[in-house]
């Protein structure tokens, strides 16, 4: 089964990618080649077969109590972000929705 | 002083502790030896010189002030190591091997980087890594591929292919690696040293940059199996910042030498020894099981049935995964930003032309694994095949006490050989990604050579939790052995 071109626009949409002419045509090609092989699975019988969420059993220590500790300061985090106003991240205006 | 870079972390905590010579020193001697190789083996992103130096005299000024009767000095003080770049340590830069995190100064230091700074390690620098760890070859690292210490012209394996290097060529004792489907296991292989993947939730993953969160883990590099477990004790352990971390005691690992392997039982699964394995791989593991019969361990043949269903399950739930963990990589709140046209170019275009290939193509897999109409046809099988396969070890856990096998079915490879296919380059995972899949340990260390002098290593697989196993085994095979103690010239 080979993935068409729209199949592949359609997931690079979903994934928010930008792809060039080339590598749309790539994906195409390779991406069916993987999902091929990887229907060798659905020969697998597997009724009955719970699917693994975890390899670890759940532990009981996994909650805390919800009290406020120390954090990164938030001076330290803006120091790597693109572009900020006032401790808050800047955007384009999100209201002028394109596809 | 490129003697000192051959001693053992034993032989250079004791000369440290003894004042044979100082950190600082030895530290001067890792760079000096990475500005020396690394402009032809690119194993580090990031070389801190200063800041390595100055930690080093820090750690000997530590140990000069020393008086008995003070609490204990930290057990690795002034040990220099290398860190893999997709874990953060505060202060450096952390790329991930990718141009989206161009630029990237990491505000906080993984834990488990933290415990062996705690434990008193001096961090040399960063190492090179495929792109957010996605790869088998360094190729896929967007600031150019690592060599191999052994034949420059093949790769050093991957995706921790930058501290595998950087141990090989005794550039450093020690380095931290990640495993989510054999990035330790794969380039230890490759260049003909020892690495442990440990149990999933063994070490806390918190500060390690995620891809697929439920099979990443954090593994070490060195040269002997001995010195891996000298530092992997103080690395593991429950975290309160990592809730998949364990909290089951972490055991002392015992490094003393076992004088054979009485009473051990050792699987052999016949589904690692497949026509595909290049014949000196299998002749070498094969020597080597057949040396630890001699030791006294009992070698039985197993059967791993699903282990061909191991490449499609790792390669449609790792990129599952991954496509929800790199989602956080949309040039808002840090990276470079390619357009601020509207909120969706912005998103589109940052993601679209700082990933690399590789990674887009994980993204767009995994992303469609997980779309509406495909999802039960491919994650959920997967999911459910992946019980299938953690079954099997159950089982044979059951009958033996480790399973002994192939890390690869090949010694490094050229590079380029698999850059157009990358269903090939999949494939040479198969014999690591069980051991992910299931979430137990795995430990590689070296066995032999091929024709073409590329080292071989043999990877021992225990129980959850049995990474003490593993290392006893390996310890014994390494007192009567000296695979590990061969080293590429120059």
């Amino acid at each position: 089964m080979k993935l068409s071109r729209q199949e592949v626009e359609h997931i690079a949409r979903l994934a928010r990618l930008t792809l060039t002419e080339a590598e749309i045509v790539r994906y195409q090609e390779q991406l069916s080649d993987i999902l091929d092989y990887a229907a060798m699975l659905q020969s697998v019988d597997t009724s009955g077969i719970a699917p693994v969420t975890s390899v670890l059993p759940p532990k009981a220590s996994a909650l805390r109590a919800d009290q406020p500790g120390d954090t990164t300061p938030l001076s330290q985090l803006f120091n790597n972000a693109p572009d900020q106003q006032d401790d808050q991240f800047k955007v384009p205006p999100v209201m002028e929705q394109d596809a | 002083m490129n003697d000192l870079l051959s001693l053992s972390v034993r032989q250079l905590l004791t000369g440290l502790n003894e004042r044979a010579f100082t950190s600082e020193v030895l530290t001067s001697a890792c760079l000096e030896r990475i500005h020396t190789l690394d402009g032809d083996l690119h194993a580090f992103l990031y070389p801190d010189t200063e800041g390595a130096l100055a930690a080093a005299r820090k750690a000997d000024q530590r140990r000069a002030d020393w008086r008995p009767g003070d609490t204990p000095l930290p057990p690795l003080l002034g040990l220099p190591i290398a860190v893999k770049d997709v874990l953060m340590v505060e202060g450096m830069p952390c790329t991930c091997g990718s141009k989206i995190l161009e630029g990237f100064i990491a505000p906080y230091t993984a834990t488990a980087v933290q415990r062996l700074l705690d434990a008193g390690v001096i961090i040399v620098g960063k190492t090179n890594t495929d792109e957010f760890a996605m790869g088998s070859s360094t190729e896929n690292s967007a600031y150019g591929a690592t060599r191999n210490p052994w034949n420059p012209t093949h790769v050093p394996g991957g995706s921790s292919g930058g501290s595998a290097a950087a141990v090989a060529a005794r550039m450093v004792p020690v380095a931290l690696g990640t495993d989510t489907g054999g990035s330790v296991r794969q380039p230890a292989s490759f260049c003909g040293v020892s690495g442990i993947k440990p149990t999933y939730g063994r070490v806390s993953r918190y500060g390690l940059v995620a891809y697929g969160s439920s099979l990443d883990s954090v593994g070490v590099f060195a040269r002997s199996v001995e010195d891996v477990a000298l530092v992997f004790r103080h690395m593991a352990g429950e975290d309160p910042l990592d809730a998949t971390s364990s909290d089951r005691p972490v055991p002392e690992y015992s490094t003393e030498p076992c004088a054979d392997l009485e009473g051990i039982r050792i699987g052999v699964p016949q589904e690692y020894f497949t026509e595909g394995i290049q014949p000196a791989v299998a002749a070498a593991v094969r020597e080597a099981i057949a040396q630890m019969e001699s030791l006294g361990a009992e070698v039985t043949q197993i059967s791993l049935s699903h282990t061909r269903y191991a490449v499609p399950v790792y390669y449609l739930l790792a990129p599952a995964e991954a496509s929800a963990n790199l989602a956080r990589f949309d040039g808002v709140r840090y990276g470079p930003r390619e357009t601020n046209e509207s909120l969706h170019r912005l998103y589109d275009q940052t993601r679209g032309t700082r990933f690399g290939s590789e990674v887009k193509r994980r993204i767009m897999l995994g992303t469609y694994a997980l779309s509406a109409g495909y999802y039960d046809a491919y994650y959920a099988q997967a999911q459910k095949v992946r019980t299938l396969i953690k079954s099997d070890f159950d089982a044979a856990f059951q009958q033996v006490d480790v399973i002994a096998a192939p890390v690869a079915p090949t010694t490094a490879f050229p590079f380029g050989q698999h850059s157009d296919d990358p269903l090939a380059m999949y494939l040479e995972d198969v014999f690591t990604l069980p051991a992910n899949l299931a979430g137990i340990p795995g430990l590689a260390f070296p066995v032999g050579f091929d024709n073409a002098g590329l080292p071989i290593d043999l990877q021992l697989m225990a129980a959850p939790f049995a990474e003490q196993q593993l290392f006893e085994i390996a310890r014994c095979y390494q007192t009567v052995t000296d695979w590990h103690q061969q080293q590429p010239m120059r």
